[in-house]
């Protein structure tokens, strides 16, 4: 059991979690991630690891609040225990001194490339950040990533930062603006990174993506997190998670990252049902599953 | 791969002799003569009805009768040459114990399997006697029908458990050498327990969050109820052995991690978890799963439970298992008891060359599986979400024995035909986990991904490092993983033994 330190929610459905991990901590670097899972009857998710710190045996992770797992633990406070925290998972991110890098990030992956773009900062880089926000209000860590950035855009459909760029369009801007980057990483969900790579394509900036299919055991063993890269079928988790992202079936990894959209759902509405009524179980409560979750869903 | 064992070792061989020369042994060969025994019939392993237990997860062989061990018991013409405990992998005293049955002495029937199996429930049920002990056995020549061994073994172990009163051994004072054993399956417990029973400290550490490796992910409830396994490992830990759960060796700490924290000797028992795939298009389609993934989904994370438990699964009406091992019966047997119409077994071989356990096979038959031979997946078809829809399928015929000795399977030119399907489980063997090797620096490999050993020892080519199970046999079987770890476990202690006496060389 793993205890929680800290969960905080940053950004409306963004929260942080700080676990007591001593030996992640001790191990980890960047770009591994960490298999958690909330309760008994959870599921195993892979969080890639936001930060640590060594002295103090913690690790932090962020994550979207989106299925059950993931708003399960958006419910955790300080004290609380985690059954599965293991980690640090996966080969660690490519880190030399490339000259200038253009780091994207965005949702989750705005902490998840923190320590890629601290590391790289450390190597020698020329490290230009750009994060990518719905809006304003959806941004954070800015002073953590300002502090290891040479310089620091946000793209956002949202008038109060004057820009309605997605990343692509932004990364497109930079470039045209005369910005020679000599490689990219881009982390955030599946379209993020798949847009980013569209942008550099043309420039032939190598870019680096971390993969972030559907696990379960996060060691090789099950093979659910199968990527075709360059035409060959990579495991994420043990031959990733980064990869080129030029040479990434992007088609592929979306339909894959689907496989239990309607599961999800169907749980996520389970679960917030048991929440209405503590102690019974979901099925026993009078509401139909045609009602969707949404306007069932807890308060804060 | 390993010798076939001609004879047994000589401390072993002392051992059956001093027991088959004990008074009362004498005295039950006199009670019935053989010809008497050869007549009993080989008593049948009762199971629930098949139409019942192909919809639920609960076991489907309910143990011999008192009556019916007995009798079976009675069947072992208790020779002297004893075949059987050479056909077994642990070499288990097995007239000893079908002996000590046939006395009533079940308790020390159970004590005599537990001398050299720390796993006998599990064993009992999970191992292919067929091919090992009951292979070879004498009556096998005589009547046609060899004593079910396994069933016996069974019996004994569950008799034992369900008493309640499982006897611990007398551990020796604690030598104060420490053991890491990498990964809790059939290989890493049984080290565990024979290194824990010498007095050495062991820490079992396991990457998954339940222990048992394959027995836990891998072979369903209703053929290994998890509460037989949990009594196993809670007996370890009686034992003294200590289970780290969610610590991945190579990543979490390696190594040599671990010897800077006062481990002195280690054995790698991380097994055979990295899932092979056939290579053909469409394979990476969504409801196409391999083997491992579809069963630790149920059997680990309980799916089947969904949505009372978080991890969903594709239930499919229409499923193909492709592959004839006892992994393909233990999937398609899944499918059926999810709900599937159609649930059948693809083998490009013949059912001559199935590799799967007989009794898996007849099981998996009564509950309606088809079995589909001599043919073979070439490509798997989506629909327009990207989830698979039907298969390509190619027959063979059977060609000149390759490399295993079984026929080759050739492929029948325009033999094509098109299945509709709706979930496929590709169940043709695994590899070596690589994460030990990746991360373990000068550990010598093998070319299949393998850690490479000393058949005869299992020591790697590090000093102190013992591996045995799939990571140095791709996927095999339990009990062969358990045989291994038996070897290690015994020159593990001869080298802890030595370690304090030598002085270090510096």
């Amino acid at each position: 059991m793993n205890k929680i330190l800290r969960r905080e929610r940053l950004v409306p459905n963004i929260h942080v979690l700080e676990v007591h991990a001593p030996e992640v901590a001790a191990k980890c670097v960047p770009g591994q991630f960490v298999m958690v899972m909330p309760d008994e009857k959870g599921e195993r998710i892979p969080l890639t690891i936001g930060d640590w710190d060594r002295e103090k045996g913690a690790v932090t992770v962020a994550f979207m609040a989106v299925g059950t797992t993931t708003h399960k633990l958006a419910l955790m406070s300080a004290g609380d225990e985690l059954p599965v925290f293991v980690g640090p998972l996966g080969k660690p991110s490519e880190i030399g001194k490339f000259g200038t890098v253009l780091v994207a990030g965005g949702c989750f992956g705005i902490a998840a490339i923190h320590p890629i773009a601290r590391a790289l900062k450390e190597a020698g880089n020329t490290v230009v950040t750009l994060i990518d926000v719905k809006a304003n209000y959806l941004l954070y860590w800015e002073d953590k990533l300002r502090k290891v950035s040479d310089s620091f855009f946000v793209s956002a459909r949202d008038h109060k930062f004057g820009t309605t760029h997605y990343v692509q369009g932004k990364i497109k801007e930079l470039l045209d603006g005369g910005l020679k980057a000599d490689r990219a990483v881009a982390i955030g969900c599946t379209y993020l990174m798949y847009s980013a790579c569209e942008a550099t394509r043309a420039a032939g900036i190598k870019t680096t993506v971390a993969l972030n299919p559907i696990m379960v055991d996060g060691t090789g063993m099950c093979g659910a997190c199968r990527c075709a890269v360059g035409g060959k079928t990579k495991f994420a988790c043990v031959d990733g998670p980064d990869f080129d992202g030029h040479a990434v079936d992007w088609t592929e990894l979306f339909s894959r990252r689907k496989s239990y959209l309607d599961d999800e759902m169907k749980s996520l509405c389970h679960w917030e049902r048991s929440l209405l009524a503590p102690g019974v179980s979901g099925a026993s409560v009078a509401l139909p599953l045609s009602t969707g979750g949404a306007q069932l869903a807890p308060g804060a | 791969m390993a010798d076939e064992k001609k004879e047994l070792p000589p401390d072993d061989k002392a051992r059956l002799k001093a027991e088959f020369d004990l008074d009362w042994r004498k005295d039950l060969r006199k009670s019935m003569p053989a010809k008497d025994r050869v007549k009993i019939e080989r008593q049948k392993m009762p199971a629930r009805p098949a139409s019942v237990r192909n919809a639920d997860f609960f076991e489907v062989n309910s143990g011999l009768s008192a009556e019916a061990a007995l009798q079976e018991a009675r069947r072992c013409l208790d020779c002297p040459n004893s075949p059987c405990v050479l056909g077994c992998p642990v070499a288990i005293d097995i007239p000893s114990f079908i002996k000590l049955i046939e006395k009533g002495d079940y308790d020390a029937a159970a004590r005599k399997l537990k001398e050299t199996n720390s796993l006998p429930a599990i064993c009992g049920r999970v191992c292919p006697q067929e091919s090992q002990c009951e292979a070879v056995c004498t009556m096998k020549k005589a009547s046609g029908a060899s004593v079910a061994i396994g069933n016996l073994e069974r019996f004994a172990a569950d008799y034992e458990r369900e008493k309640g009163k499982v006897l611990i051994p007398r551990i020796p004072p604690s030598t104060g050498k420490r053991v890491a054993v990498f990964g809790a399956g059939p290989a890493g417990l049984t080290v565990a327990g024979d290194l824990a029973k010498a007095g050495h400290q062991v820490t079992v550490f396991e990457a998954l969050h339940t222990a048992g490796g394959v027995l836990v992910y891998g072979i369903p409830e209703f053929r290994l109820p998890k509460k037989i396994l949990e009594a196993e490992v809670d007996y370890l830990r009686k034992l003294g052995v200590e289970l780290r759960m969610n610590y991945v060796v190579g990543r979490t700490a390696t190594l040599e991690d671990l010897k800077a924290q006062g481990f002195s000797a280690f054995f790698i028992g991380t097994g055979a978890g990295l899932p092979n795939f056939m290579k053909i298009p469409g394979e990476n389609l969504v409801g196409v799963y391999s083997a491992n993934e579809y069963l630790t989904r149920v059997n680990l994370m309980k799916a089947y439970d969904f949505p009372n438990y978080d991890t969903p699964m594709t239930i499919g009406k229409k499923v193909a298992v492709i592959g004839g091992g006892n992994v393909a019966m233990d999937s398609v047997r899944n499918a059926k008891r999810l709900g599937a119409d159609w649930a059948a077994i693809i083998y490009r071989r013949s059912s001559e060359e199935m590799p799967a356990r007989l009794e898996e096979i007849h099981h998996a038959e009564e509950e309606g599986i088809e079995f589909h031979y001599l043919q073979a997946p070439t490509k798997f078809i989506g629909d327009e979400h990207g989830r698979v829809k039907a298969m390509e399928c190619l027959k063979m015929e059977l060609g000149e024995p390759d490399s295993s000795g079984r026929r080759r399977p050739v492929p029948i030119k325009g033999s094509e035909y098109v299945k509709e399907v709706d979930l496929v489980v590709m169940s043709i063997g695994q590899s070596p986990n690589p994460l030990i090797g990746q991360t373990t620096p000068g550990l010598k490999m093998g070319k299949w991904g393998n850690v490479d050993v000393d058949w005869k020892t299992m020591a790697t080519n590090i000093p102190g490092v013992w591996a045995g199970g799939d990571i140095i046999r791709g996927g095999a079987t339990v009990i062969l993983a358990m045989g291994d770890a038996r070897t290690a476990a015994a020159e593990m202690d001869k080298y802890l033994a030595n370690l304090g006496k030598t002085p270090p060389q510096a």
